[in-house]
């Protein structure tokens, strides 16, 4: 994390990631063995971005918006559809599973779950000492000397090596997990919604020791979560994502201070304040409806059945992610009607939360 | 007088590792037409303490009173207590998709909920009655959608239709338990205006249970806020917010990403809650707690009230006088801030 906020290479400098055209499609099941089906759901389609060194992206948007499936299309734990990955000045597309194996040291995940991401029959000190197995690094005395090191390192008791991970509570777990991803040193760290599953007080804890071990080894992360105000806390940049399309990507404080994605403006404004003295319905953009089916996304602009601000041609115009009102080069932004500064943005008169188009 | 009053609620279950005390001598009031928040992390008996009320936590012990209407919930037979529930008091769980059942339809749910309750209301008009429901919390085409199974509903019509068949008999209390976590913000803002206008309309009391401040921020009216079992401060919401009392309240507060605030270092509270089968002696917060006494380790704070106000009260031996409170805050944090800790 960078002091204000940008990354000092921001212009184009030293890219880590950068991901073109990237598509992701899952087929959909066919509900008759004699039919072959032809649908395909639209997890990611069409994402191009930039992630630099040493900084935090921050990757936000509801529950199906293809913000941990373009995650795992940069780690390729998944294979791509469409589009390129280049890590650190390598195209990795179409690397294979062995070919990869060497990169792993430098990309690493943490999950959400503290729970399910830890083998319950393994000892911490195994878990931790996989990454060092796995890649030949360090054996025997070697291995546990730095396996304890990197628990030090993430604030666990270097003594609590032989215990199982039932034995830990949800926040100390979330530190193995850390403490695994962290075991090799590498470049990029994607974190799956690390704090989402943790209470507020122990949540601080994590974010504290993602931010020191960000500093102390130049660490690059992807932070996806659903949480806006972590997300502002931590990233240096933050995408926003909808329907798998990046809506809108800028410097954190462009994004909470003047989001020009109507998407973005309904978002942070669904967000509640712990501040009692902010009059609710006074700021806040209830979106109508729910977000439509990515098997048949919406024609056009994705987000125009629910915006209070589409007209005709965002039915029919898919929006470029391009620098809107005067904004600078980094703040992009893809929609034909963006908010501008001060513009009050109403929730669509006469509609009441859910009305409007039925579900998918 | 208050709609609901529990007073020295104690639940303890007996385990084979020794007997878990979840709720340690509870006691707060709900009006009609008021919301009631209860904050507080995982295991701090927030949701056992209102399962209990509603006879829900079987194998455990429970001594105290919870008032509803001049009748004790807790020394009702089941009987009894299954005409209480549905018919006057509406519960809503957090996961959406686990509380309806899967093999039956949303419609069907709703009017075996009311006929369960009123025998002689005939099938039709209850079916006309879940229409009507569904179309109050906001649910498109209801006519149509009522003969929907869960799966075709998404996560916040499915929250909505729980909230439909909460408030089917118009009860007078509906306990929320936390019915937004498992939701996207978007939705969560849905579902809680839902919430807003049915209050507004009913006059309904709510007793909302959550672990996210900002939610509490926006509906609650009062809040209680809860640590190891037991209360640690009570007060209206701007007083929570504002002026709150306990270490506890305010180590909750200072980990919260400031919204709008120059990015620093988030000041987490040290260390874990404690074991609810060997709980610390004296205040159970205390081996966390920036301010911690000597007398904080043996002896255990009952509710004071703070700064002469009756209706803020905080289990805490720190000084009562808020401006007194205040500086003393000022110092202890101001000692604290420049030496990051990593455990």
């Amino acid at each position: 994390m960078t002091e204000n906020g940008v990354p000092a290479d921001a212009a184009g400098g030293d890219v880590l990631v950068r991901v073109q055209g990237l598509k992701k499609y899952f087929p959909v099941q066919s509900t008759s063995a004699f039919r072959r089906s032809h649908e395909q759901v639209h997890a990611v389609d069409g994402v191009d971005l930039e992630v630099f060194r040493g900084e935090t992206l921050g990757l936000v948007g509801e529950t199906g918006c293809g913000k941990s499936t373009l995650a795992r299309c940069i780690a390729r734990l998944l294979d791509l559809s469409e589009g390129h990955v280049d890590f650190d000045g390598r195209d990795i597309t179409n690397l294979s599973a062995r070919q990869m194996r060497p990169l792993r040291r430098e990309m690493q995940i943490i999950f959400q779950d503290p729970y399910g991401s830890l083998n319950p029959r393994r000892r911490v000190g195994s878990i931790i000492g996989d990454p060092f197995a796995l890649h030949g690094v360090a054996d025997g005395a070697e291995r546990k000397r730095r396996v304890q090191e990197v628990m030090e390192l993430v604030g666990l008791k270097p003594e609590h090596f032989n215990r199982f991970p039932a034995e830990f509570s949800g926040g100390q777990r979330q530190r193995i997990g850390v403490a695994r991803a962290l075991a090799l040193r590498p470049k990029l760290i994607i974190c799956d919604e690390p704090v989402s599953a943790l209470d507020v007080s122990i949540q601080a804890q994590i974010i504290n020791l993602l931010a020191d071990l960000q500093s102390e080894f130049n660490l690059t992360y992807i932070f996806i979560a659903h949480d806006l105000s972590v997300v502002r806390h931590v990233s240096d940049r933050v995408a926003v994502m909808y329907l798998g399309k990046i809506v809108e990507l800028a410097p954190v404080e462009d994004v909470y201070q003047v989001p020009r994605h109507p998407y973005s403006n309904a978002l942070l404004s669904a967000v509640p304040m712990p501040d009692p003295n902010q009059k609710v319905d006074s700021h806040q953009i209830i979106l109508s409806g729910d977000v439509p089916s990515p098997i048949n996304p919406p024609s056009g602009c994705r987000f125009h059945p629910r915006c209070p601000k589409a007209q005709a041609k965002c039915s029919v115009d898919d929006p470029a992610l391009i620098p809107v009102l005067g904004d600078p080069p980094g703040h992009v932004t893809a929609c034909h009607f963006p908010v501008e500064t001060g513009e009050v943005m109403e929730s669509r008169p006469g509609v009441i939360a859910g009305e409007g188009a039925p579900a998918a | 007088m208050a709609l609901l009053e529990v007073s020295d609620l104690h639940v303890s279950f007996p385990t084979p590792d020794g007997v878990v005390q979840a709720v340690r001598g509870l006691s707060f009031a709900v009006e009609s037409g008021k919301t009631l928040g209860i904050v507080g992390e995982s295991g701090s008996g927030k949701s056992v303490a209102t399962q209990t009320i509603m006879g829900l936590t079987r194998g455990a012990r429970v001594s105290g009173q919870a008032m509803f209407e001049g009748k004790d919930l807790l020394a009702m037979d089941q009987k009894a207590l299954r005409s209480v529930r549905g018919d006057e008091v509406g519960m809503i769980f957090q996961d959406p998709l686990s509380s309806l059942h899967p093999y039956y339809r949303v419609g069907w749910q709703i009017v075996e909920m009311i006929r369960n309750n009123h025998k002689d209301i005939s099938k039709a008009k209850a079916k006309q009655r879940a229409v009507e429901l569904l179309g109050l919390v906001g649910i498109p085409q209801p006519d149509r959608r009522v003969d929907d199974f869960p799966h075709q509903f998404s996560g916040g019509m499915r929250q909505r239709a729980m909230i439909a068949m909460a408030m089917s008999l118009n009860p007078k209390l509906l306990i929320a338990d936390e019915p937004t976590t498992a939701l996207d913000v978007t939705v969560q803002a849905q579902v809680l205006q839902v919430m807003r206008r049915l209050q507004e309309e009913f006059g309904t009391a709510i007793i909302l249970i959550t672990h996210d401040l900002g939610v509490v921020a926006e509906v609650a009216d009062d809040v209680v806020v809860m640590y190891a079992g037991s209360a640690m401060e009570k007060a209206d919401r701007f007083e929570i917010f504002g002026a709150s009392h306990h270490p506890y309240t305010e180590g909750l507060l200072q980990s919260l990403p400031a919204y709008g605030g120059v990015r620093e270092r988030l000041h987490p509270i040290p260390g874990q809650p404690p074991s609810l089968i060997n709980l610390p002696g004296g205040c159970p917060f205390h081996p966390r707690c920036p301010y911690v006494m000597d007398r904080c380790r043996v002896e255990e704070p009952p509710l004071f009230e703070v700064g002469g106000n009756p209706t803020h009260t905080s289990a805490c031996w720190l000084t009562l006088d808020l401006v007194e409170r205040t500086a003393l805050r000022a110092k202890v944090v101001g000692e604290q801030l420049p030496t990051p800790s990593r455990p």
